[in-house]
């Protein structure tokens, strides 16, 4: 396996009285899908808003590169080349689909105005390299449906040319259709050599995509599974933390209805 | 793979080559531009047409109760009363698209002017020095504030509210026993409001604007389909640049007729046209529009958040001072009543019913030029008929709360189109 571009050693944060993360490891090399698992309060989007910069960690040690770093802000992340898809979108619903993508980022001209010609220009080329058709978009994103939402919001990650990126449950609001397309992204992300992290509760997307299952409980590492040779049953165990609970009982009558046909 | 769902909404149209098919407008033919514009209305995108119609009914309702309303004389004295308000609403207008709110602007532009009268007058200091440093004393008060609710998180009505009384305190403290300076006549202060341009000046700016309106937006379509993006059609450019001309032309025709156009009517649009342009043009502008859409996004996105919403509330408060310097120009002194009235009231009322969204995000500098002409048109309509302001004041408030909900209906209505 190729070196981590990635890699988390010993991460700790506390909120209060609430200790969301305690001592957690995880890496992801360039090419690869990390599939982040876990019960609803495991700490999952904690551990991405540690790697983003968003509420940096307490303690821990993270490598990029095989360098070690420090990421206090959002600004770090991006600057180390890690693009983020949070769960609660951060779009400004008041802005058009042009201005979230570069939000923070944005194309000026020599006189330092804004180059909306510029950044419209390269909306467009993005959204039509990720196949994505948005009938305008001069329109603000509050008009749009939630699956256009969040392709909006993996666009904008991309422009940045990142080398990881993280995504907190992106299917997560999406029909089927959707979610195809969203998946078919992930690969494509993959296929280009980035490392994902890939937050999910769909086990058919985990497993449609996702090299490696990174398996989170009550804050702490519980498992981490190569995804081909793991079954269904084992992912889940490590989530609920026992081999004899309900969803497992029930897994042989519920294989969740979904996108495998791809 | 799988196709995305058509989303449509309106009328079907014929769909041009190479553009999304689901693109429902293409506003290449008068009736596109047409269905656009009924499609907004609907979709509660009603832009400045409520207030423009409003400010047309004021106007014909008092030329008709009043034979002078509309001579240019009195246009004239309006022009150049709305000024000094309409500068503090331009910067209540940047406050209110962070969505927060600014009490102070009223006792900081009293307390500017304080400052003002007793360096230029009580001190002997040169006027543009005293009028730099009660600029100076509005940025400075304006960074307190914004720092204490941005670093500390003390809520802005709050902050501005204890601005609302403290700095009203320092006025009266500066102004002492006497309570009202003079300013001396003939010097820079009293030009201020006493200057007009011949009337070859004011042909001069409205020419200048219009043929630069029409290059930039020429230049910026060029560019648009040079790009292979969809651009305005000639046509269309042409449209609104008679639309701008309008107004301009007849504005500068009617002053021209009186005394000319005047020097601080011009410093007032002068700041509305520069901060529509900031706030639009510019990133500074683009990030104070998303901190007020979406603050967390906005920190996401690596803007400092805390930085937009200081140098916001220090451009405000720093407007506010440049409205107290023309009110103290305009009438020779600085007094404990400068800025002292409904001015604060007025101000915010101007902005919402401008068309600036209380609930943050949404509005625009011109605001301040349309809501200010419209409530400078009641004032100056009732005085003519010899109106109390106990009159003004109930007219006022009724065209506040309509416009607060249209704001608020079309805030709904957008809701109500944005599925998630
Ligand atoms: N800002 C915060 N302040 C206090 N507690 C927090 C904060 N953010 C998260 N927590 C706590 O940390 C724990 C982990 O939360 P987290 O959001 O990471 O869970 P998650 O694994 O993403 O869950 P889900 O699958 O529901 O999204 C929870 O107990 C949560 O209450
Ligand atoms: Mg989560």
């Amino acid at each position: 396996m190729s070196t981590p571009v990635l890699e988390l050693s010993g991460i700790s944060k506390r909120f209060g009285a609430v200790q969301a993360l305690s001592e957690v490891d995880l890496r992801v090399s360039p090419g690869e899908v990390v599939a982040l698992l876990g019960d609803n309060g495991a700490g999952k989007s904690t551990l991405v808003k540690v790697i983003a910069g968003v509420n940096p960690a307490d303690s821990g040690e993270i490598l990029w590169e095989d360098r070690p770093v420090t990421i206090a802000k959002p600004g770090d992340a991006q600057r180390l080349g890690i693009a983020t898809i949070y769960q609660d979108l951060a779009l400004c619903d008041n802005l058009d689909i042009v201005a979230n993508l570069f939000l923070g980022s944005e194309h000026t001209t020599a006189s330092g105005a804004l180059d909306e010609v510029e950044m419209e220009r390269r909306a467009r080329e993005l959204l039509d390299s990720l196949s994505v058709r948005i009938p305008s978009l001069r329109v603000p994103v509050a008009s749009l449906s939630g699956g256009q939402r969040q392709i909006i919001a993996i666009a904008r990650s991309l422009l940045g040319d990142p080398k990881v990126v993280m995504l907190d449950e992106p299917t997560a609001a999406l029909g089927v259709a959707q979610t195809a397309q969203v998946l078919d992204l992930i690969e494509r992300l993959r296929d280009s050599g980035l490392g994902v992290i890939l937050i999910s509760h769909n086990m058919a997307d985990v497993r449609a995509v996702a090299d490696r299952a990174m398996v989170l409980r009550l804050g702490r590492n519980a498992g981490d599974f190569q995804v081909e040779d793991t079954s269904y049953e084992e992912i889940v165990a490590a989530i609920t933390g026992a081999a004899d609970n309900p969803v497992a009982r029930r897994s042989g009558r519920v294989p969740v209805a979904g996108t495998e046909d791809a | 793979m799988a196709q995305q769902t058509p989303v449509s909404r309106g009328t079907e149209a014929v769909p041009p080559i190479e553009r999304d098919p689901r693109l429902i407008v293409t506003a290449t033919s008068p009736r596109g531009l047409i269905t656009t514009a009924l499609h907004r209305v609907r979709s509660g995108e009603l832009g400045p047409i409520p207030v423009i119609l409003g400010l047309i009914f004021i106007c014909v309702v008092f030329q008709f109760a009043h034979e002078r309303f509309l001579s240019p004389q009195n246009l004239s004295n309006l022009a150049v009363q709305i000024a000094a308000v309409g500068l503090m609403t331009t910067g209540v207008i940047m406050v209110l698209l962070l969505g927060e709110i600014d009490l102070s602007i009223g006792s900081v532009a009293g307390a500017s002017a304080a400052v003002l009268a007793v360096l230029s007058v009580k001190q002997g200091y040169p006027e543009p020095l005293a009028i730099a440093a009660a600029i100076g004393t509005g940025l400075v008060i304006g960074i307190i504030q914004g720092t204490v609710f941005a670093k500390i998180g003390v809520p802005a009505f709050v902050v501005t509210l204890a601005g609302l009384l403290g700095w009203q305190g320092l006025q009266i403290y500066l102004l002492g026993d006497t309570g009202t300076i003079n300013v001396k006549d003939g010097g820079p202060i009293a030009a201020l409001t006493q200057t007009y341009f011949i009337p070859a000046v004011g042909w001069g700016i409205a020419v200048a604007v219009v043929l630069a309106y029409i290059g930039f937006t020429l230049y910026g379509e060029q560019r648009r389909s040079a790009a292979g993006l969809p651009a305005k059609p000639t046509m269309e450019i042409g449209l609104r640049a008679l639309l701008l001309a309008i107004p301009i032309f007849g504005a500068v025709a009617l002053l021209n007729q009186f005394k000319g156009v005047p020097l601080s009517f011009l410093v007032f649009v002068g700041f509305v046209v520069a901060f529509d342009l900031m706030l639009r043009k510019t990133r500074y502008g683009r990030m104070v529009f998303a901190v007020g859409g979406n603050a967390e996004a906005a920190r996401r996105a690596g803007i400092n958040v805390d930085l937009i919403r200081i140098s916001v509330f220090a451009l405000a408060s720093a407007l506010s001072a440049i409205g107290g310097i023309l009110m103290v120009s305009r009438s020779f002194s600085a007094s404990l009543s400068t800025a002292g009235g409904d001015e604060l009231m007025m101000a915010i009322a101007a902005a919402v019913i401008g068309g600036t969204s209380l609930f943050g995000g949404r509005g625009n500098a011109y605001s301040a030029l349309l809501g200010g002409l419209v409530l400078g048109a009641i004032t100056s309509g009732l005085y003519l008929l010899q109106m109390d302001s106990s009159i003004r004041y109930m007219i006022t408030a009724l065209v506040l709360l309509i416009a607060v909900v249209l704001d608020a209906m079309s805030r709904r209505s957008r809701k109500l189109h944005a599925r998630s």
